[in-house]
């Protein structure tokens, strides 16, 4: 049974582990610094090779746009979690009387906050170079970046520390994850793709899909995350 | 036990892979839209029968272990990841030569292409995980396969509803099954035998080899605890 108490202690603690992931972010900007470069140079690069007479395609934004938040996501997602392990903080954290579920979904928090860090300075960007006025939908494209922001730190979390332990962690990352983030890849592609092409029904659509889609790895999470990360 | 029914499988599966070859060259008829290009049906969809069942055993075992920590679910898992691969490559090979035969292209991006080869990957992921990620990879493993069952339906749909919204989907559906003649039918159930048959006994032995090979590695390290072995 959850009782209030348990509750607001969740929070107390779920809180508590994300800012002190943010703080320690803030004091260095390594990751968000290097994430977000990353990610620029990858819309470039894209944009660079999506250029027919002198302007870029349009119908490449949501693929370069998706592309460059997943690959810099994942190296912010690495990077956030070897910082644990250099200090074996990672153990200390898991030792404290915490709930291991509240420890996630602090550090869940945490990264959905980098994500939706990357995306602000990507998707400008991208709709810079490829030169699309999205007008009012863009509150709309805010909440699709929000919602794969979420779907990308729930999933990455779980498998980043789990890989804590692993050889040859960097490779397998993206090796593990990835496939699992097919469907909000795709859900998140078509929203943007219909936004930009202006069917703003078929871009609900796949926003509802994205919400589903965190829903159910949220629930899986939480009910693996226990058996999953324990040391 | 074993020992009787690894040879009775292995009889029963190469009889009847036989007995099916004879069949679907020389007794059943030509289908009348696909002519002869549709023999490969025959093999090629007990093959994914045969796939989808190992992705499940896999899921199913790892679930189990995660819960009650015996290593032995684990061996199970692994067994069923590996031959998942095994038959899923099988799967997109006869796939992709049907493919060239029926629509003239190896690969289209349609419902059931794209699921499969997305369960794939992650079983590829899963296989490369136990592979090269070392001691402590047993759990991120586990998750994996969990995650990538999960990640089924949801794959599925988003695919379904990205397709549906553009075209009709071109692979057979499962109703052509219903308007089989008796000789198809019989063949195909054979053959549906046969290959459960092969994947039975590769489970048992894979199964057991993993078991025996983790045993080993126990027993190595129990003598190196106490000092009987040199390192």
């Amino acid at each position: 049974m959850v009782t209030q108490g348990h509750a607001t202690g969740f929070l107390r603690t779920a809180s508590a582990v994300a800012a002190k992931d943010l703080r320690v972010e803030l004091r260095s900007r390594e990751v968000v610094y290097t994430m977000t470069f990353f990610a620029a140079v990858i819309v470039v690069v894209f944009s660079f090779a999506f250029v027919k007479d002198q302007k870029a395609l349009v119908e490449a934004v949501p693929g370069v746009a998706w592309a460059a938040v997943i690959f810099a996501g994942t190296i912010g997602l690495g990077r956030a979690f070897d910082r644990e392990r250099e200090g074996d903080t990672m153990r200390a954290l898991l030792l404290t009387p915490a709930p291991r579920l509240a420890v996630f979904a602090g550090k869940t928090v945490a990264i959905t906050a980098l994500v939706v860090a990357v995306e602000v300075v990507a998707l400008p960007l991208c709709l810079l170079f490829f030169n699309v006025d999205l007008g009012a939908a863009v509150l709309h494209l805010a909440l699709v970046l929000v919602l794969g922001a979420i779907g990308f730190a729930v999933v990455g979390t779980v498998f980043a520390a789990m890989l804590l332990r692993v050889r040859s962690r960097d490779v397998l990352l993206p090796v593990v994850l990835y496939p699992i983030l097919v469907p909000m890849i795709m859900a998140g592609t078509k929203a943007t793709g219909a936004l930009l092409a202006g069917a703003g029904g078929e871009a609900w659509f796949w926003t509802q899909f994205l919400a589903a889609y965190d829903a159910v790895f949220v629930i899986v999470a939480l009910w693996t995350f226990e058996a999953l990360v324990i040391e | 036990m074993k020992r009787v029914l690894v040879p009775v499988l292995a009889v029963v599966a190469a009889a009847a892979l036989a007995v099916t070859l004879h069949l679907i060259f020389f007794v059943t008829p030509l289908e009348r839209q696909l002519f002869f290009n549709q023999k490969i049906f025959y093999w090629h969809v007990p093959n994914w029968f045969v796939l989808f069942t190992s992705v499940f055993v896999c899921g199913l075992a790892s679930a189990v272990y995660l819960k009650n920590r015996n290593p032995r679910w684990d061996d199970v898992a692994r067994a069923a990841g590996e031959l998942a691969v095994l038959f899923g490559a099988i799967g997109l090979v006869t796939g992709s030569i049907w493919g060239k035969a029926a629509w003239g292209h190896w690969w289209k991006w349609e419902l059931r292409l794209t699921t499969s080869l997305i369960l794939w990957l992650t079983m590829v992921g899963y296989v490369l995980v136990r592979r090269f990620g070392g001691a402590g990879s047993e759990r991120l493993a586990a998750g994996l396969a969990v995650f990538g069952v999960v990640n089924v339906p949801l794959v599925y749909f988003a695919v379904k509803l990205a397709d549906a919204l553009q075209q009709e989907s071109a692979h057979p559906k499962a109703e052509v099954v219903s308007q089989l003649t008796s000789s198809m039918k019989a063949t195909f159930q054979l053959s549906i035998l046969a290959f459960f048959a092969l994947y039975a006994m590769l489970m048992i032995v894979r199964t057991g080899a993993i078991r025996d090979e983790r045993r080993l590695r126990d027993v190595r390290e129990r003598g190196l605890d106490a000092g009987i072995l040199e390192p």
